[in-house]
């Protein structure tokens, strides 16, 4: 079974904090991270391998520093890695990352049983990139997978919902994003992250890919952000006190007196 | 980690930073439950296994990863600055491997080194009798050749890893006249019948690791499981101790240093009489006295390990240096620990305490600090004397 893992490195967001004068990112020295919910795709799609062999291959667009997460990525057991990267592709939104990491999926000659992401990104949350793929690419999709198991001709997968989960049969080739509760992180292993260290990451750019000129980059993404900006932190609190029993009543009364309840 | 250039190599290095982040992850929250019930690290040392961390001793002819005594003490110095009861239960497998490696034949090394590289199997080492102890010549189980076997007769006891290991390496007296000199030393695998495992025993610390007794009655070993020819047991066992003993002395800096940063962070943040208590000089006079011991024991820890890894014939005498030293600055340091947490330091709900009782065995196990002064005053007996013809 093949399986493609698309990752983002990302800032570590506990790290990151925001300049309220220009109210953009303070990036500097703030260290870079897998996306932690790509983690747990790694990991779904190391133990669909360990159960059923295969092949796993990660893929990443980014800068050229974004290498660093692929190698980690080998480490913790991926058999290849791809970087996807030039100065063109730069300032893509969800559109154009999606358009152009599809050309990079298409370009794997191995027909691919199973394309994995995070739900979405800690930096951007816009959780899109993942569908965005499976539709440029053309297989189904589910998000929010939590358990993937392989069927004959595809896979069963359980989806997160808000009341519970519902349970899918689908057939392969497909995609999923998986949320984090999917399972348990393993740590890295030291022959492959000695390895990972001298690795040769092959980095696919504008000539390998060869796309459609006007849909990639920043000019070819139709997202334009207005303004960036720390909302402000508005605290009404109020705190209760007394017996528990008294306090229960009052909060209750309060709720709905805010028609919460 | 401190600013101290050691030479160690990249590879080594790695090792350090995957183990410490190991120790963070995985030890520490579970490192007061396991000391609490006893509960040996089982899953712990698998995880240790699928990292590729137990064969890290071993060469990699038979599947490990050749970092040599540096490489390997420098995990166990990782492991114990987050528990030694962890760290004893994973360096044992290297003490019940040691005999093989010094000493066993090219097939005994396949057969049985290989298992222990990938973490499939655990080894233990049993010398300890209830009647030999310091006196390690004094052992009374016995091994008896009748055809293409040895039979067993014995009891062993306080044998870290007992009961968990699949592969013994096991000290018995196959010619009594002889003394020492008729000791021996054989592969004995768990479920051998007429091997069984007695009590567990409890502790004061390292609550974590198994020490059990080994029972041998009338046990059928093949003859081809003893290790190089018969009586050369004792030998092989002080040999043994000779490349072990940086390990135990590895758990020592590793507690010393979890005990220092522990305290230190504690200073910083702790407020009386209007200030952090680490802005008094009295306390910070401790606090460098405690890291200048545990720069000193990594440092004699470490030119043991690069002595025996550099081929040098006879160590006994730094190895026995290191692992003394560094035992008793462990107990000193987190003494000292305890003593800088104050009343916190006493209590079970943090961890100072199990640091203090965890240090103790350090100058207990694999020859105590008393022996350790005997074998470096008898190198220095013979290392003069030479020097005087």
């Amino acid at each position: 079974m093949n399986i493609v893992v698309c990752i983002k490195q990302v800032p570590d967001s506990d790290k990151v904090t925001i300049d309220r004068e220009t109210n953009r990112l303070n990036r500097a020295g703030v260290p870079s991270i897998i996306n932690p919910f790509d983690e747990n795709a790694l990991e779904m799609a190391l133990q669909l391998k360990d159960k059923h062999g295969g092949k796993v291959t990660v893929v990443s667009m980014g800068p050229p520093q974004a290498e660093e997460a692929l190698r980690t990525a080998l480490s913790l057991g991926a058999d290849e890695a791809i970087l996807v990267s030039d100065r063109k592709f730069g300032g893509a939104d969800t559109w154009a990352t999606s358009y152009t990491l599809t050309l990079a999926l298409k370009k794997i000659k191995e027909p691919i049983d199973l394309i994995l992401f995070g739900k979405q990104a800690i930096d951007g949350d816009t959780a899109q990139v993942g569908p965005g793929v499976a539709h440029f690419y053309g297989v189904p999709m589910i998000t929010y997978a939590k358990e993937c198991e392989v069927t004959e001709n595809g896979f069963r997968v359980k989806q997160v919902t808000d009341r519970g989960y519902n349970l899918w049969e689908i057939e392969k080739p497909a995609a999923l994003t998986v949320v984090k509760e999917a399972n348990e992180l393993r740590m890295p292993n030291l022959r492959k992250k000695l390895a990972a260290k001298k690795a040769e990451i092959p980095c696919w750019g504008f000539d390998d890919l060869n796309p459609d000129e006007e849909k990639i980059g920043l000019s070819g993404s139709p997202t334009k952000v207005n303004k960036v900006f720390a909302p402000p932190i508005k605290l009404n609190k109020e705190i209760l006190s007394g017996e528990p029993a008294d306090m229960v009543k009052e909060l209750i009364f309060k709720l709905r007196e805010k028609k919460v309840l | 980690m401190s600013e101290i250039n050691w030479g160690l190599t990249e590879e080594q290095i790695e090792v350090r930073d995957m183990l410490d982040e190991f120790g963070r992850e995985r030890i520490l929250p579970v490192r007061a439950e396991l000391d609490e019930k006893g509960i040996f690290p089982a899953d712990l040392l698998n995880e240790l296994a699928q990292m590729d961390m137990m064969g890290l001793y071993i060469d990699e002819a038979y599947g490990g990863m050749h970092m040599g005594h540096l490489g390997f003490s420098v995990a166990v110095e990782t492991l114990s600055k987050y528990c030694i009861g962890v760290s004893v239960s994973f360096a044992a497998n290297a003490l019940g491997a040691d005999p093989i490696i010094i000493g066993g034949s090219e097939e005994q090394k396949k057969k049985y080194l290989a298992p222990l590289a990938t973490g499939e199997k655990w080894a233990a080492f049993g010398l300890t009798e209830p009647n030999a102890g310091s006196d390690a010549g004094g052992i009374a189980t016995t091994a008896v050749k009748k055809g293409d076997k040895y039979i067993l007769n014995g009891t062993k006891q306080w044998i870290t890893n007992g009961g968990e290991a699949d592969t013994y390496t096991i000290l018995a007296v196959t010619n009594k006249a002889k003394g020492a000199r008729g000791v021996s030393c054989f592969i004995v695998e768990k479920g051998t019948p007429g091997f069984e495992f007695g009590k567990k025993e409890d502790k004061l610390g390292i609550r974590a690791s198994a020490t059990r007794e080994l029972i041998f009655q009338d046990c059928e070993v093949p003859a081809e499981n003893l290790i190089g020819r018969e009586g050369m047991g004792f030998l092989l066992a002080m040999k043994t101790f000779d490349i072990s003993r940086p390990g135990i002395a590895a758990q020592g800096v590793g507690l010393a240093q979890g005990a220092l940063d522990m305290a230190v962070d504690y200073a910083r943040v702790r407020h009386q009489f209007g200030k952090p208590i680490i802005a008094n000089q009295g306390l910070q006079w401790m606090l460098a006295d405690m890291a200048m011991k545990v720069e000193t024991a990594r440092a004699i820890t470490y030119a043991a390990c690069n002595t025996i890894d550099a081929g040098t014939k006879d160590v006994s005498k730094i190895s026995a240096m290191c692992k003394c030293y560094a035992g008793d600055v462990a107990m000193s340091v987190t003494t000292d620990a305890v003593q800088v947490l104050g009343g916190y330091g006493f209590m079970k709900e943090y961890p100072a305490e199990k640091m203090m009782r965890d240090a103790k065995i350090l100058q207990i196990y694999e020859g105590t600090n008393q022996i350790q002064r005997d074998v470096i005053g008898a190198a220095l007996i013979k290392e003069y004397a030479s020097k005087a013809k």
